[in-house]
């Protein structure tokens, strides 16, 4: 049987990381083919950001939950596999980039930081994330960017490059999500996404902050409570033009692709869109 | 593991509530072919963040060809007094063609291990029930009257192996990767309001049915009262019952579709049925009030083993999708894999050089997958709702059991 008891109780912190370039490291995280548990994953980082290495490569990643969890300073992290849930979770400052799909709570309430994921993400990426930027190559599941908010000079990014799906924008309180829909197929073509570009209950709940959706689509029916569509200002365009041009870049789309279809913003309906529901009498 | 409550759980423990954050896997080949449950077995236990050892069981499709006629039975029992009890009850009505102790890996310094029991068993003739409906019957007698006795499972050509333990501890005490089997269900347990029991690990199983269930069903009450007026019992204090008899009463009992049973369970949204065109609301209004008791309320993601007549696999999550569900298809198509986190699949595309998949995508919610021997990849759970609609009665509701 390839399962091994020693799986699920990895006793062993011996180190088992290869040196390469000055400041490279490269961690396998299923040493003789198991993999090992999430904590000594995460020691293991966390020695080797101690010995002053900058460049950690994870590979053989396969579902460990937490990586990066916390972790601030100039570091890169690449992670070879699938990281498990909850990847960089209140992390505050690295980079994080993930060479295939990640799973659900990616960007757990970021803080500061960068997170290129070059496939698909999963349901309710960058949750409360308050800062730092979130990059999805392909389409996203449920409820991604739910209560994501933002303050003074912190200020959180989502960008995906595919669709998401029911709930995006949730309870948003800050920051700002957009969906380009388009399809990056593996070859490097790039398509336009046939799945819808968001699914209902699109930004229920927001009070502060901004969906961007590249589409033709008519969206008005699958508007959450407190949501409203609005045309891309020049104001906006300002807004996200820099943030385009850096995803386009770190996943080679031609700029110009971008240009075929038109945006258009989700903001709140008003200033305080709900503010009857709570403290109505005190104002 | 733990070496106790294995028909019951006592009574202190009994109106406590479940919250589940379960592991779920399972795959199906297509052709037909039996493997042994190692692949399962790597697949649910990398999910060792989903489960602390308080419960995991196995469901395997395709062990017992033998035997394949007759309904082969799994039991638990606390004592040789229920056992005998037992077999005696089954022995007055109908035949049974061979029995015989499951074997185990029991470790020896165990004071009371269960009795866990194989019976291969055919029903006495009966003018006005079919088969089904006595198993059905038999069942129900022996989880609610017999003392210290427990049915596993009670398909043809399949069994359940459950237990109280890590998910590979039960792997090992049952020694699964002996078992060759086409479709495998296995299921890991995260009980955190009530002890895990052996009776009460995953998967439940009902005739050919056999629900894995990660989440929790919020409407318990009103669907337990509902197949209570069709002669279900629901004995074993845990919300997971439920689907596996509303599965055997709308497939089996009602002859519906799955396509249109898994709707019946996550009925799309008043809101989203307005925006359909006016026979698709009658369509579904009407599947809605029929069948309104039998819908499924709170967080779930569920794997369902099916096979009555076609094995299947059904995939199904609620409908504002609260738990995950991902689905891959092997690069050879042959096979067709679920499990609640995608590290399921690249522990076997890892162990495996020459092995990887051709896709891996996640299904809508409310939105069956569903994957059936000799058919392949029947619904791939991301059609648009209203397509997924029409495909579904045109054609269903008159052949019985065709997807």
């Amino acid at each position: 049987m390839l399962v091994n008891k020693n799986m699920i109780v990895e006793k062993t912190k011996q180190k088992i990381y290869e040196i390469g370039m000055d400041d490279m490291i490269e961690i396998d995280a299923a040493p003789n083919g198991n993999p090992i548990d999430y904590r000594n994953l995460n020691t293991q980082i966390h020695g080797a950001i101690n010995e002053n290495f900058t460049n950690i490569i994870l590979n053989n990643v396969c579902g460990q939950r937490f990586i990066g969890a916390g972790l601030q300073g100039n570091i890169e992290i690449t992670i070879n596999g699938i990281p498990g849930n909850d990847l960089g979770i209140f992390m505050d400052g690295p980079i994080i980039k993930v060479n295939g799909n990640c799973e659900d709570q990616s960007g757990n309430t970021m803080n500061h930081g960068k997170m290129i994921i070059d496939g698909d993400g999963g349901d309710v990426i960058g949750l409360s994330s308050r800062g730092g930027k979130i990059y999805v190559k392909g389409d996203v599941g449920y409820r991604v960017g739910i209560h994501m908010k933002e303050y003074e000079d912190q200020f959180p990014t989502l960008i995906i490059g595919g669709t998401a799906k029911d709930f995006l924008g949730e309870s948003m309180a800050g920051g700002k999500i957009i969906v380009l829909g388009l399809k990056i197929l593996q070859d490097g073509t790039i398509i336009e996404n046939p799945q819808p570009i968001c699914g209902s209950e699109l930004g229920t709940g927001i009070h502060r902050g901004a969906i961007f959706l590249r589409t033709d689509e008519n969206i008005e029916d699958r508007l959450g409570v407190g949501a409203k569509i609005f045309e891309l200002s020049e104001e906006d365009q300002k807004e996200i033009e820099n943030d385009i041009k850096d995803f386009c870049e770190t996943f080679n789309i031609p700029i110009t692709t971008i240009d075929e279809k038109p945006f258009k913003v989700i903001k709140p309906i008003s200033k305080r869109p709900f503010e009857s529901n709570y403290c109505g009498y005190l104002v | 593991m733990r070496w106790e409550n294995y028909t019951s759980l006592p009574e202190q423990y009994r109106n406590q509530r479940v919250f589940d954050g379960c592991g779920i896997s399972g795959f199906i080949n297509i052709d037909g072919s039996r493997v042994s449950g190692d692949k399962v077995i790597d697949m649910i236990s990398i999910l060792k963040e989903r489960e602390n050892g308080l419960g995991a069981g196995f469901a395997a499709y395709g062990i017992y060809p033998k035997y394949k006629d007759y309904y082969a039975f799994h039991f638990l029992f606390d004592t040789i007094a229920a056992k005998t009890n037992t077999l005696h009850y089954l022995g007055n009505n109908g035949t049974i063609i061979a029995s015989e102790a499951i074997p185990t890996n029991t470790p020896t310094n165990i004071d009371n291990p269960p009795i866990i029991w194989r019976a291969f068993f055919d029903p006495k003739k009966s003018n006005n029930l079919e088969p089904d409906e006595i198993i059905l019957k038999i069942v129900m007698e022996i989880n609610a009257n017999i003392n210290n006795a427990f049915v596993m499972s009670s398909g043809k050509d399949m069994g359940v192996f459950k237990g109280n333990g890590w998910s590979h501890e039960i792997a090992d005490f049952y020694m699964i990767s002996g078992y060759n089997a086409y479709m495998w269900l296995a299921h890991s347990r995260f009980p955190t309001n009530t002890p895990g029991w052996w009776g009460g690990a995953h998967p439940f199983n009902l005739l050919n049915c056999s629900v894995i269930h990660n989440g929790e069903i919020t409407s318990y009450g009103t669907n337990q009262r509902y197949l209570s007026s069709y002669g279900y019992k629901c004995t074993l204090f845990t919300d997971t019952e439920v689907i596996a008899y509303l599965f055997d009463l709308l497939c089996r009992k009602h002859k519906l579709p799955l396509s249109i049973a898994t709707m019946a369970l996550a009925p799309p949204l008043y809101d989203e049925i307005e925006k359909l065109d006016k026979k698709d609301q009658i369509i579904l209004k009407s599947i809605r009030a029929t069948y309104r008791s039998a819908m499924l309320n709170g967080p779930f993601s569920i794997v369902v083993g099916y096979s009555n007549p076609v094995p299947t696999m059904i995939g199904l999550t609620d409908r504002k999708k609260l738990r995950p569900l991902v689905a891959a298809i092997s690069d050879d198509e042959n096979t067709i894999y679920m499990s609640s986190e995608e590290a399921s699949f690249k522990r076997l595309t890892s162990s495996n050089n020459n092995f990887s998949m051709k896709e891996i995508w996640h299904p809508k919610s409310g939105t069956a997958t569903i994957a059936m021997l000799g058919k392949g990849l029947v619904r791939n759970g991301l059609e648009p709702s209203l397509m997924k609609l029409k495909s579904k009665y045109e054609g269903g509701l008159v052949n019985g059991n065709c997807a």
